[in-house]
């Protein structure tokens, strides 16, 4: 069992404008076996905490902490992130020239284990996660996420997370731009790996939807970089009749 | 067909519609778009080729910018077929660094090549491997030289006046070299020198011929190829000098009927290369490939124009160079001239490169040209494209575990190995990648 701890981050970005806060004071702590979803409107810093996470350097953490099981996350550059076990479904994947699919996923599976997948077994592996979530096989040798559509490419994201098997799964809105049929395809192959029982997800979405086919543990609503309101999956349905609205008049008048 | 070019819509570019002379019977396609008055623009092509039928789309992705043509302003000749050939020096006149095919070279670091008399020692040439290819040195006397080839620029046609011996490699007629003919031309004097090498695969032949060069050169290079009829000849250029060097290489191929020639270029080393890589179909039914490498780094200045000329019928031609560029005022050209002419009826040809810029500072040019005569043809089509690898495809790699070096390499080697594996030559193309992965290491990827 494993867990993922956030302390009273405080993040902020550098533009040409200075320098504007986007999270402050984020205190958040997932273990294996949960899924806890954050909701909130656009621009209420879900996707920074989600690339704070995973180390991006755009983000500057200004406070606050991040561990796994203990070890400081925040000093780690981010392929250590990645292999001491977080994962992050990204919103937009780029398009890596040059790399095909095939050659990709075995370096970072190399990578990430320290040492070569059994050649046998990985195709296989591969193989069968890429029928299940309804990728053609000849994706395998196309560069990484090149000419995919959207939906492609989150399909590709979810079939890392099958192949890489990860402690924390941060999934940065898969669900949006997605049809209702890639949607389920997507869902499925999170909750195929999650009920193994040896991950914990954070779901990052703007969109009640995708909850009738993950269900979270705990949903934490959003709302200028903070928490704004947490609870259990009816706060999810209430979102869902009423919006974001309440909250974001609340910090409307807190501001 | 029509009568006019073979056109489908193009449905995926979105790049400017470009001219094309006067509608059906001439087009000139990738020239400045302020030469043409009269113009008709015909849907389905752009600057980024005509989405006809067997190629690559050309389509633009993230990451990926469609070519553009450079800023200098220059008055591009009528078509690339009447460029001025000759082997007097006098033909050609003093370089100003404005015409069409020098506007990219930085002529103050020709070292003289160009306005010298080139008197130095030509590099040493050393040929190995098939015990049944003909080498002989020659005296310039030797009626075979300059019988299928005529410079097409100032530096080549002084070449061709400055060598005094030249080497003849002959596959013979209906001989199936036994090995790789490595010819080894090794540099070690800086002074302006000029070479002459011809490469003659007879009928019915079959060879590999790898002209490796290194050492320290200042070299106008003219390299003569004939393909003959049903012969199967593949040259590779390997550029591996040392860092000073200086090399322009003119490798005019003629090839001949139902003929397969493939030459591939691998352009590593050297201050500025620049190479002329030609295939010229005299008669029907045969197929050229032409690829190319090329790993620019810091300050290097590597450039290849290409020509493909169809001037008969029923030939095939591809074309595909891949280059990674590197560190501050790296510089890399590629210019392909295809030329489809009034008689190269059932022709099928497609071109394209790709560049990688790897860090800031680095520039890449890359011009398609495409001129058709004919609508009686095949298909016809190029492509071009420049991408660089930026911190969001690092992140993302780095995202999955891959370590920052490791995350470059994976990329750069999966983009150059395309082209590495079309030599054929296993322990050439296992030294090419390591060098290639030495470029890496020095640019401290």
């Amino acid at each position: 069992m494993s867990t993922l701890e956030i302390k009273d981050l405080h993040v902020s970005i550098d533009t040409e404008q200075g320098n504007i806060p986007i999270l402050n004071g984020v205190t958040l702590t997932i273990n294996t076996g949960e899924t806890h979803a954050i909701m909130g409107p656009n621009g209420s810093g879900k996707s920074t905490l989600a690339s704070t996470i995973a180390g991006h350097p755009r983000y500057k953490v200004d406070s606050g902490t991040i561990t796994l099981d203990g070890e400081d996350v925040l000093s780690m550059s981010v392929d250590e992130r990645a292999r001491a076990g977080l994962f992050l479904a990204m919103q937009y994947p780029v398009e890596v020239p040059g790399v095909t699919m095939t050659n990709f996923l075995r370096t970072a599976k190399t990578a990430l284990d320290g040492e070569a997948p059994s050649l046998r077994h990985w195709t296989k592996d591969v193989k069968t996660a890429m029928a299940q979530l309804r990728i053609d096989a000849d994706f395998a040798q196309r560069n990484v996420n090149e000419g995919f559509s959207g939906g492609e490419k989150k399909r590709v994201e979810i079939l890392q997370l099958e192949l890489f098997r990860p402690k924390f799964a941060i999934l940065d809105e898969t669900d949006s731009g997605l049809d209702v049929d890639a949607l389920k395809v997507v869902s499925e192959g999170v909750n195929r790996e999650h009920g193994k029982g040896e991950m914990g997800t954070l779901l990052i979405t703007h969109y009640t939807r995708i909850l009738r086919y993950i269900k979270p543990d705990f949903v934490h609503v959003f709302v200028a970089g903070r928490i704004a309101e947490q609870g259990g999956p009816e706060l999810a349905d209430r979102l869902e009749d009423e919006g974001y609205d309440r909250f974001t008049a609340e910090a409307a008048v807190e501001a | 067909m029509a009568d006019t070019t073979q056109i489908s819509p193009d449905t995926t570019s979105e790049g400017e519609r470009t001219d094309l002379g006067r509608a059906a019977d001439k087009a000139r396609i990738g020239a400045p778009s302020d030469t043409v008055d009269t113009r008709a623009v015909i849907d389905g092509f752009t600057e980024e080729g005509e989405s006809l039928p067997g190629g690559d789309d050309g389509v633009e992705q993230l990451g990926f910018k469609k070519h553009s043509h450079g800023n200098a302003p220059v008055v591009p000749e009528a078509s690339r077929g009447e460029r001025r050939r000759s082997f007097d020096l006098a033909d050609f006149p003093t370089l100003t660094g404005l015409e069409e095919d020098w506007r990219f070279t930085p002529l103050k670091r020709l070292r003289g090549l160009h306005t010298d008399p080139l008197t130095g020692a030509a590099p040493a040439v050393s040929v190995t491997g098939a015990g049944n290819v003909t080498v002989e040195t020659v005296d310039r006397s030797d009626a075979r030289l300059g019988a299928s080839a005529t410079p097409e620029d100032r530096v080549a046609a002084a070449a061709w006046n400055a060598f005094t011996e030249a080497t003849v490699i002959t596959v013979p007629r209906e001989t199936v070299a036994d090995g790789e003919v490595m010819v080894a031309v090794t540099g070690t004097s800086p002074a302006a020198a000029a070479q002459h090498i011809l490469i003659h695969a007879e009928a019915f032949s079959k060879a590999v011929v790898v002209l490796d060069h290194t050492g320290s050169v200042t070299l106008a290079q003219n390299v003569e190829i004939v393909v003959g009829d049903g012969a199967e000849l593949t040259v590779v250029s390997v550029q591996e000098w040392d860092d000073d060097a200086v090399h322009v290489s003119s490798q005019q191929a003629k090839v001949g009927r139902d003929a397969r020639y493939k030459h591939v270029v691998v352009s590593l080393g050297g201050d500025l290369v620049r190479l002329t890589p030609s295939s010229i179909f005299t008669a029907t039914g045969a197929e050229v490939e032409m690829y190319g490498l090329y790993f620019a780094d810091a300050g290097q200045h590597l450039e290849q124009r290409l020509l493909v000329d169809h001037a008969v019928p029923n030939c095939k031609s591809r074309v595909t160079y891949k280059g990674a560029l590197q560190g501050q005022d790296a510089h890399t050209v590629w210019v392909g001239d295809v030329l489809i002419r009034k008689a190269a009826e059932g022709t099928d040809t497609y071109e394209t490169n790709r560049n990688l810029i790897l860090t800031d500072g680095a520039r890449s040019d890359s011009v398609p040209n495409l001129e058709i005569e004919t609508g009686l043809i095949e298909g016809a089509g190029h492509a071009s494209a420049t991408g660089r690898f930026d911190d969001e495809h690092l992140f993302y790699l780095m995202a999955r575990g891959i370590p920052e070096k490791a995350a470059r390499r994976l990329v750069v080697r999966g983009f150059l190995t395309e082209v590495i594996q079309q030599i054929k030559v296993p322990a050439l193309e296992e030294r090419l990648s390591e060098s290639v992965e030495r470029e890496l290491a020095a640019g401290n990827l």
